[in-house]
């Protein structure tokens, strides 16, 4: 292997099968000390698969990791980490019922002499780190009392607790508010100064700018072109990524605003437990046909428990007046709200949206079943032929209907729940983070499909922590904190400044 | 990309390979185990079995389980034969309520049913997790069942009942006209219905079912009072077989039933499985408990030879769905 001490760890010429796909293909790739290297590229391209090796997930079939220039096999992930490579996955793995603090030093709690675990100094140790990420949580609290973006910290927090040589962070972003990203970045650069060696894995181009050295792009399980940062541009990359041209930016066609579909006036929901009182605090709004409302906030401002509340989710504690084409409607259920012609595509599709083990076709046809009857019964040449058309409008990218939705990318996993959506002929669709975890392509493609449905005289309502998604798709913005509406912009008057300034919390709660 | 077609069709049909493999090998061991009778036999010792596996198998696919079919096995036996011999005695006024035949059976199905409807308002309305209320309605359908018949067997239920057990009809037990109807019912239910549909839904993600406007309670409601309701044609089976009723009857069949289930290949975590890999798993259990018996293997044997089976079909899936999802 190469002299250059700065070398931490190498990948040279690793290959992977899973039955029938070759997800890696002679991959190698280079960490050096003190530098973060961004492995960037589609969904699909092999990087987590990559990174799923070089922490002991998985053995490669092909190829050899050298740790300081000497070759290394780790057969488990605790075999990685005890050489000092630790990952935090882009999925939680946290204990929903241990403490914060439990849950960083899982497996490695300090023991009183008698053997028991030491709690005084668990729960030190465990501030201290918890200090360096800026995370104001208690080492006591229970990890399923914190919210998502907080619990993403705690999941950095144990990785950055073992002193790692090492440290690969799988879009470490994507639940995080703007604040906890810049003190994200802020420790990253701190572990930099100290000579951790880091792999970041992301779709966020901007983030980028703050932290990164070093870009190893892959394709298709490949290695497709790899540079310093300062030498690239953002069109080289997202060509090397693609593998084509791909037009930059998405122009949003002009909205025809019809009639008002919904009203929502004074909804409330109040907070379950402790926190907050209200999670939803006296939202009003009204959408219109062929608008596309852009709901912003950090993560925690109540955007999803507001979608969740219009969908009828939250029925027994939500109060206010909700309003369709202009009658009172109450909606008492999901069930209920679908019928009147609002749908729901979740933010945590894994978790909400998706029945794993069932059939592209299946998940398709979910909420639409009674369209695909024969004499009762369900008629898979009649399902296919109603749902065919769906699939085919949003480009699902499947070898069959037939095939698992579990072995589709996210992107098209995504299209299907637009596919299922549609195909009962909604007149609002509530869309809770519809790129989450997409890539560049197939977030073009739903930005699309967006403007596209408004232009059918659909309401839409979209909720974003993308700053860049909402001002690409919305023709109003409103934005929230802490459960309440703090501004509403037109088109034209939204700029990302004014939207932040009213998306984060004032110091003086009683000012806003 | 053949290669991988190939390994998939063995998986689909790799318990019935495995069932075939048994048959093949009992056949050479015993002179016995591959004569007509014998597979008469064998058919009718797992009707009963089946009837409440079908049961279990809903029940599994929708993400739950239910210890509790055993116990109301016995529970619908007793009732049903209680009924035949006794009637119901009307406190107060003075009077008796004949059953016939008919209305003793309806009565021993619906026993089961509302026992099993009872399991899923438990599970529905005040949150349960299937294990605990299932595990509590065992014990209440087994104390019921002593309460009913004082702890002593019910017999001489009259030959028209007997029928259910004992009848042939074209040459074919009643048990398994019974068990046949049941399974082809059944597969068209979860194949071919919405219900059916919604079962694997709720089992496979119940957020994403809820979100998708699913009545999740009263799918899951739906399942348990099926589940019940089969397991007490299960008890009429037992019952009519034996022309008698024992308080004690069923115990720990909902175990034999859970391990079909499982041999057949359904995943205990819900959402994916089916009734035909259910008859397998039925069959593979039947075939295994008839064989070792013909062959003079200790029944001490029998059920370590039993769980070993169940370890390793177990085992077999697991390996091959860690392949899958990769």
């Amino acid at each position: 292997m190469s002299a250059d001490p700065n070398i931490v760890l190498a990948a040279a010429g690793i290959t992977k099968f899973f039955p029938g796909v070759r997800a890696l293909g002679g991959v190698s790739i280079r960490v050096r000390r003190g530098r973060l290297l961004a492995l960037l590229g589609e969904n699909g391209a092999g990087k987590s698969t990559l990174m799923n090796i070089l922490s002991g997930v998985f053995l490669p079939d092909e190829g050899t990791l050298y740790l300081d220039g000497r070759t290394v096999s780790f057969p488990n992930p605790s075999a990685a980490l005890a050489a000092g490579i630790a990952i935090v996955f882009q999925e939680l793995n946290l204990i929903p019922h241990l403490s914060v603090a439990e849950n960083i030093f899982l497996g490695r709690e300090p023991r009183t002499r008698f053997g028991l675990i030491d709690y005084p100094q668990l729960n030190a140790a465990a501030a201290a780190v918890l200090k360096r990420l800026a995370l104001a949580v208690e080492p006591t609290a229970l990890i399923a009392d914190l919210r998502v973006g907080q619990q993403q910290l705690v999941e950095i927090a144990r990785a950055v607790s073992v002193d790692a040589r090492v440290l690969i962070l799988d879009e470490p972003t994507s639940s995080l508010s703007a604040h906890e990203v810049d003190v994200l970045f802020s420790v990253i650069t701190e572990l930099k100064s100290r000579g951790v060696a880091l792999i970041y894995i992301t779709h966020k181009f901007d983030e980028l700018a703050h932290v990164c050295d070093d870009v190893t792009i892959m394709r298709d399980g490949c290695v497709v072109g790899e540079s310093l940062y300062a030498d690239l541009t953002r069109d080289a990359l997202v060509r090397l990524m693609a593998g084509r041209e791909a037009k930059e930016t998405f122009q949003k066609s002009p909205a025809v605003l019809g009639d008002e579909l919904l009203r929502a006036e004074a909804i409330c929901l109040p907070g379950a437990g402790a926190g907050r009182p209200f999670l939803v605090e006296n939202i009003s709004f009204a959408l219109r046909r062929g608008e596309v409302l852009g709901i912003f906030g950090l993560v925690g401002a109540g955007r999803t428990e507001l979608l969740e509340t219009l969908f009828g989710l939250h029925a027994k504690r939500a109060t206010g007046q909700l309003s369709l084409e202009g009658k009172p409607i109450n909606f008492t259920s999901p069930a209920a709200a679908l019928a009147a012609g609002l749908a729901l595509a979740p933010e945590d599709r894994k978790r909400d949206g998706l029945v794993l083990p069932m059939s592209v076709a299946a998940n398709a046809s979910l909420a639409s079943l009674e369209r695909t009857l024969h004499a009762g019964f369900v008629s898979a040449t009649r399902e296919t032929a109603y749902i065919t058309p769906y699939i085919e409008r949003f480009r699902v990218k499947t070898p069959s209907l037939d095939q698992l939705i579990v072995n589709l990318s996210g992107g098209n996993q995504q299209k299907v729940i637009l596919a299922k959506w549609l195909a009962t002929g909604p007149k609002i669709l509530l869309l809770d983070e519809p790129t989450r975890g997409i890539d560049v392509n197939a977030k073009r493609e739903i930005y699309a499909f967006i403007d596209e449905l408004a232009r059918l005289g659909l309401g839409l309502i979209v909720v974003s922590s993308e700053l860049s998604e909402i001002l690409a798709l919305a023709d109003r913005v409103f934005v929230m904190c802490e459960g309440r509406q703090t501004a509403e912009f037109t088109r034209t008057d939204a700029t990302p400044e004014k939207i932040l300034a009213a998306a984060f919390p004032t110091k003086t709660a009683s000012a806003a | 990309m053949s290669g991988s077609k190939f390994t998939f069709s063995f998986r689909k049909f790799q318990s019935l390979f495995a069932l075939a493999i048994m048959v093949g090998a009992l056949a050479l061991l015993s002179d016995k185990f591959f004569t007509p009778d014998n597979s008469w036999n064998i058919l009718r010792q797992i009707s009963v079995n089946l009837c409440l596996s079908i049961g279990m198998t809903l029940v599994i696919l929708s993400g739950g389980i239910d210890l509790s079919v055993g116990a109301i096995l016995g529970l619908a036996g007793a009732v049903t034969a209680g009924l035949l011999k006794n009637g119901l005695a009307l406190r107060g006024l003075e009077a008796r309520l004949e059953f016939t035949v008919t209305g003793a059976i309806v009565a021993g199905i619906a026993v089961g049913g509302a026992a099993g409807w009872f399991n899923g308002f438990a599970i529905t309305r005040f949150r349960l997790p299937p294990f605990v209320a299932t595990l509590g309605m065992l014990s209440i359908a087994r104390g019921l069942t002593m309460l009913w018949t004082g702890g002593f067997p019910v017999t001489s239920l009259g030959s028209t009942f007997g029928f259910l057990g004992t009848g042939a009809i074209l040459g074919m037990p009643m048990p398994v006209w019974i068990m046949l109807a049941l399974v082809g019912s059944f597969v068209v239910v979860t194949q071919r219905t919405r219900f059916g549909r919604h079962i694997y839904a709720v089992g496979g993600n119940e957020r994403a079912a809820r979100l998708t406007g699913l009545n999740v309670p009263r799918i899951k409601l739906a399942v348990y009072t099926l589940a019940g309701a089969l397991a007490g044609v299960a008890g009429l089976i037992v019952t009519a077989r034996l022309d008698s009723a024992q308080p004690n009857a069923g115990l720990g069949y909902e175990l034999d039933s859970i391990a079909a289930v499982v041999i057949g290949g359904t995943s205990l975590s819900g959402g994916r499985g089916s009734i035909g890999g259910t008859v397998l798993g039925c069959l593979i259990i039947g075939v295994l408990n008839n064989g070792l018996f013909l062959l003079n293997v200790s029944p001490f044997w029998q059920q370590v030879i039993k769980g070993l089976v169940i370890l390793v079909a177990v085992a077999i899936d697991k390996l091959n769905a860690r392949g899958r999802e990769s």
